[in-house]
C-alpha cells in the first residue's frame, strides 16, 4: 500500500445502505478510483477498528465521505473521530445533507418511537414492556447498546463538515465529479454543494409547458389523476417540489413520470426549502382574492411532510430544544 | 473464568451488527449473541403522511432492497384504497420485481456467498472476495457479472425511475408504461439473466457439489437448525415472489398454515428483548419459547431455502429441475441445512429470470391502460412480497382522506432474527472449543449468518478487502488478552 495515495474513508450513519449502493453502482469506475485512494476505513467491506483510527495522526486522512443522519451515540462519536483525523469531510448523500427521510422522526421523540416500536405496533407481544436498554443483563452477562438520541441531527449539526454531496442517492455521475475534484485538487469554496447551483425546473425538460400562472382551482394527489407524461406537475396541480430543489439528479423521477419531493435540498440563495416552495406556489398561482388562496393552500395534505420530507432537522421548523442524550 | 467474545461490527443486518460469544471456564461456548444497535421508527413517522407517499417513503428503510418496500408498500396502498392495478400495470409490476430478484441473488453468490465456496473457507481472508472469485472462474465471467448486474439495473431505473429508492408505484397501477422498443431490449437482457443464472448454478455445481469438503460442510449439524418455514405461494403452491398467499410449514414440511395478506396477526408476532433494536417474530399459535428449535418452538424461518421449503414447487420449468435436484442430494424436503440457503438462493435466481423472459415475450405488457384511479374511501390494508431476504409486511391504516394513522412493517430479515442468532450460536459451538479461537475459525462462525444475506450484501466483498471481523478476548477482569483481526 503506497502511502502517497491521498487516504480515503467512508463512514455510514443512521441510513438505509443506499448510498454505500450508490458506491458498488460506479460499477467499472470504482476500480480506477480504488487505484487512485488508499481507502483506510470503511465498515462495509474493508477491515477496520474504531482503535485504528483513534491511531492514525490527526488530519492524515484526506477525505471523509459520510452518510446517514445522526440518531445514535455511537454515530456521533464515530462522526466526531472522523472530523479529527480527517482534511475534508463530506456529506453524502440526503440524510447526512439535510437529515433525510430519518429526519422525519423529528416529528415525534424517542419516547413515541419506542412505544410504537415495541409496544403498540400490533404484532408486537410484549406484556413485560420490555424496551431496549442500554445496559442490559441477560443470564449474568451485560450488555450494551449505543443511547438512542430524542432528536435525529443532519452531518453539520455534530460537526463541521466541507462539502456536501446531495441526493438520495446521489446519482453516478456526481459522485465521480466530487471524487475527481477533490483529488485533483480542484477544490470549490468550503460549504459547497457538489451539484449545479439552479432550481429542478430549470433543466426540467416539462418547463416549457409551465405557464407564468398557473389557474388550478384545488391541488391533485398523483393517484387522483391519469399523470400527463409531458406537462408541468404543477400545471397539472401537483405538487412537485422542483421550483425549491436544486438540480443535479439527472430528473430520474420525472423521467418516471412522478413528480420531485425535494431530495437534493435547496439552492445556496435559499435557506428554508419548505418555506421557498410555499412561496413559489403562491407566486404561480394566479389568484389575488386572499381566501381563495387561503383555501388553496389548505388543500395541500401533510405540507410539513412533504414540503419538508428530506429536510427537517434543518428547516425553520426544527426543535428549539435539541438534546444531545437523555 | 468467563470469557467474552465481541465481534463487532459485522456486515448490516437492516444496519449495524455485533455478537457477543461468552466462553465458559472450560472455554467452551455458553452463549451467543447477536445485536442490532439500530432503529430509526419508521413505524411511527408514517403516521400523518398522505399513503400514496408511502411507497416512495419506506425503500428508505434498506437502500439494498428498495424494491422490495416499494412493491410491498405499494400493494399495500392498493389494498387501502381498494383497488386493483390494471392487467398491464401488475405485468410490469412483476417484470420490475422478477428483474430485481435476479440481480439481487446472482450479485449475492457472486459477491457475498460465492466467495466463501469458490475461493474456499480455508482460503487467505485477503482473496476470499469477488476478485478472488473472479481469479479462480476467469476475467471474461466477472464482465459478466458487472454485465448482468447493470443491465438489470437500468430495467428498474428506466420503469421505475430510480434503483435507488423507486418512485413509480400508484394505487391501481404504475406511473411509466414500456414501448415496443424497450421490450425488444428488456427480452435481450432477460434471455442473457436466464444463461446467466444457469451458469451460476453450474459454477455452484462444479466448484460446491464436487467437492467433499464443502458438500460435507453444507450437510453437516454445524449449519443445521429444525425450524418452521415461511414463503409466499401461488393457487398450485408454487414459489411466488410478488403475490400470493402465505403458506408456512412444519419442520417436517407438513403444511401448519396457509393465509391471505389480511390474516397476518392471527399468525404472527414479536418477540421483545432489551438487549437488541430488532424484535424476533415468531408463530403465535405455537408461542416464544426463546431462542429455540424444533416442532415445540415458534421459531420460523424465511428466505430462499425456506421459500422452497414452504412451496411444492418452482413457478417455472428449468427451476423446477435444480429445486428437484437440490432436495435430491440434500436427502429431502424439508431441507434444515442453513449452507443451502446459497443453492436455492441461484434456483430462485433462474426462476426470476424465466418469469421475466415469459413477461417481455408476450407484447400485452406494452399495453397502455396502466392505471385504474381508485374510487373507493380508503380504509386499511396490508401487502405481502417475499423481499431476497424473505417474506416482508407492510401495513397501514388510514381515515377517510388517506392520510396514515398507524403503520406495521415486519421487515424481511427481521423474521429470521432468532434463527441467525441460534446459527451463529450453533457454529460457534461447533467450531470454538477449549478456548481455541483461529482465524479460520472466524471465518466458519461468520458463515453462519451469511446464508441469510443479512442485508448489506452487495457492498461487502465488493472490493479488495473483507469483512472486517475483530474478535477480542478479555479475561475475567476485563483485561485484553488477546485480539484477533483480518
Amino acid at each position: 500500500m503506497s502511502n502517497s495515495k491521498p487516504k480515503v474513508a467512508f463512514y455510514w450513519c443512521s441510513s438505509c445502505g443506499g448510498c454505500e449502493e450508490s458506491i458498488v453502482d460506479l460499477a467499472e469506475d470504482i476500480l480506477k478510483v480504488v487505484a487512485a485512494v488508499d481507502i483506510v476505513f470503511w465498515p462495509v467491506a474493508l477491515d477496520f477498528k474504531k482503535k485504528d483510527v483513534e491511531a492514525m495522526p490527526d488530519g492524515s486522512i484526506a477525505v471523509s465521505f459520510i452518510n446517514g443522519a445522526i440518531r445514535l451515540s455511537e454515530q456521533e462519536e464515530m462522526v466526531k473521530l472522523l472530523r479529527r483525523k480527517s482534511q475534508l469531510v463530506v456529506a453524502h448523500g440526503a440524510c447526512s445533507h439535510l437529515g433525510g427521510i430519518p429526519g422525519l422522526g423529528n416529528f415525534w421523540n424517542r419516547e413515541t418511537i419506542f412505544r410504537r416500536a415495541y409496544h403498540t405496533t400490533p404484532s408486537t407481544a410484549n406484556p413485560e414492556k420490555i424496551v431496549p436498554l442500554e445496559k442490559s443483563i441477560v443470564d449474568g452477562k451485560e450488555l450494551t447498546l449505543p443511547a438512542f438520541f430524542d432528536t435525529v441531527f443532519a452531518l453539520d449539526q455534530v460537526i463541521d463538515v466541507d462539502y456536501y454531496l446531495p441526493g438520495c442517492a446521489p446519482p453516478r455521475d456526481l459522485i465521480l465529479n466530487a471524487v475527481s475534484a477533490i483529488l485533483g485538487g480542484k477544490l470549490p469554496p468550503k460549504g459547497a454543494v457538489l451539484s449545479p447551483n439552479k432550481s429542478l425546473c430549470d433543466d426540467c425538460d416539462r418547463n416549457a409547458s409551465k405557464p407564468e400562472k398557473l389557474t388550478i382551482k384545488e391541488i391533485k394527489r398523483p393517484w387522483e389523476i391519469m399523470l400527463d407524461p409531458e406537462k408541468c406537475f404543477l400545471a397539472q396541480g401537483v405538487i412537485c417540489m422542483g421550483p425549491a430543489t436544486r438540480t443535479g439528479c439527472g430528473e430520474r423521477c420525472i423521467e418516471a413520470n412522478m413528480p420531485c419531493r425535494g431530495c437534493f435540498g435547496p439552492t445556496d440563495q435559499v435557506f428554508d426549502q419548505g418555506a421557498k416552495f410555499l412561496s413559489a406556489l403562491a407566486s404561480i398561482l394566479d389568484i389575488d382574492d386572499e381566501k381563495e388562496m387561503d383555501r388553496i393552500v389548505q388543500t395541500v395534505i401533510d405540507p410539513a411532510g412533504t414540503f419538508y420530507r428530506f429536510s427537517l432537522p434543518k428547516s425553520i421548523l426544527q426543535r428549539r430544544r435539541m438534546e444531545a442524550i437523555k | 473464568m468467563t470469557q467474552r467474545i465481541t465481534i463487532d461490527p459485522i456486515t448490516r443486518l437492516e444496519g449495524h451488527g455485533k455478537i457477543e460469544i461468552f466462553l465458559d471456564d472450560r472455554g467452551d461456548v455458553e452463549r451467543a449473541i447477536l445485536q442490532i444497535p439500530e432503529l430509526r421508527g419508521f413505524e411511527q413517522f408514517a403516521v400523518g403522511r398522505p399513503v400514496e407517499e408511502m411507497p416512495r417513503i419506506t425503500p428508505r428503510i434498506c437502500g439494498v432492497c428498495p424494491t422490495a418496500h416499494h412493491m410491498a408498500s405499494t400493494k399495500t396502498v392498493d389494498a387501502v384504497f381498494h383497488v386493483e392495478p390494471t392487467p398491464t400495470a401488475r405485468k410490469i409490476r412483476e417484470l420490475i420485481y422478477n428483474t430485481f430478484m435476479m440481480e439481487d441473488h446472482t450479485l449475492h453468490f457472486f459477491f457475498l456467498g460465492g466467495p466463501d465456496f469458490v475461493v474456499g473457507p480455508q482460503a487467505p481472508a485477503a482473496e476470499r472476495n469477488i476478485l478472488g472469485v473472479i481469479g479462480k472462474v476467469g476475467l471474461e465471467i466477472g464482465g459478466k457479472v458487472i454485465r448482468v448486474r447493470r443491465e438489470c439495473r437500468d430495467i428498474i431505473n428506466y420503469l421505475a425511475g430510480k434503483v435507488i429508492h423507486p418512485v413509480c408505484g400508484l394505487p391501481g397501477g404504475v406511473s411509466k408504461g414500456l414501448d415496443e422498443e424497450h421490450r425488444v431490449q428488456f427480452l435481450e437482457t432477460a434471455k442473457f439473466a436466464v444463461e446467466f443464472a444457469q451458469f451460476a448454478l453450474q459454477v455452484f455445481n462444479d466448484i460446491v457439489l464436487k467437492n467433499k469438503e464443502y458438500v460435507d460442510l453444507v450437510v453437516g449439524d454445524a449449519y443445521k437448525i429444525k425450524t418452521y418455514y415461511m414463503g409466499l405461494v401461488d393457487d398450485k403452491n408454487k414459489v411466488n415472489f410478488y403475490d400470493g398467499r402465505v403458506r408456512v410449514v412444519t419442520p417436517e414440511g407438513k403444511e401448519f398454515a396457509k393465509f391471505s395478506p389480511p390474516e397476518y396477526l392471527e399468525h404472527i408476532a414479536e418477540h421483545v428483548e432489551p438487549w437488541s433494536y430488532i424484535k424476533f417474530p415468531f408463530l403465535k399459535k405455537v408461542g416464544w419459547k426463546g431462542f429455540v428449535e424444533g416442532a415445540e418452538s415458534g421459531v420460523y424461518r424465511v428466505a430462499p431455502l425456506a421459500r422452497l421449503n414452504a412451496s411444492d414447487g418452482m413457478a417455472t420449468p428449468l427451476a423446477q429441475a435444480e429445486h428437484d435436484r437440490m432436495y435430491e442430494t440434500l436427502g429431502g424436503k424439508p431441507a434444515h441445512n442453513t449452507l443451502a440457503f446459497h443453492w436455492a438462493r441461484l434456483i430462485e435466481a433462474l426462476q426470476a429470470a424465466e418469469a421475466m423472459v415469459m413477461l417481455l415475450e408476450d407484447k400485452s405488457i406494452t399495453d397502455p391502460n396502466i392505471r385504474t384511479i381508485p374510487t373507493a374511501t380508503p380504509t386499511e390494508g396490508v401487502g405481502i412480497v417475499e423481499a431476497p431476504r424473505g417474506t416482508l409486511i407492510h401495513h397501514y391504516k388510514t381515515d377517510e382522506k388517506g392520510i396514515v394513522e398507524e403503520a406495521n412493517l415486519i421487515v424481511a430479515t427481521v423474521n429470521n432474527s432468532a434463527a441467525i442468532n441460534m446459527s451463529i450460536e450453533k457454529a460457534a459451538k461447533a467450531f470454538i472449543k477449549a478456548g481455541k479461537v483461529s482465524e479460520g475459525l472466524l471465518n466458519l462462525a461468520e458463515m453462519a449468518f451469511r446464508p441469510y444475506d443479512p442485508c448489506h450484501a452487495c457492498g461487502t466483498h465488493a472490493l479488495p478487502g473483507e469483512m472486517p471481523l475483530v474478535i477480542n478476548i478479555y479475561d475475567h477482569r476485563g483485561g485484553l488478552v488477546e485480539q484477533l483481526k483480518r
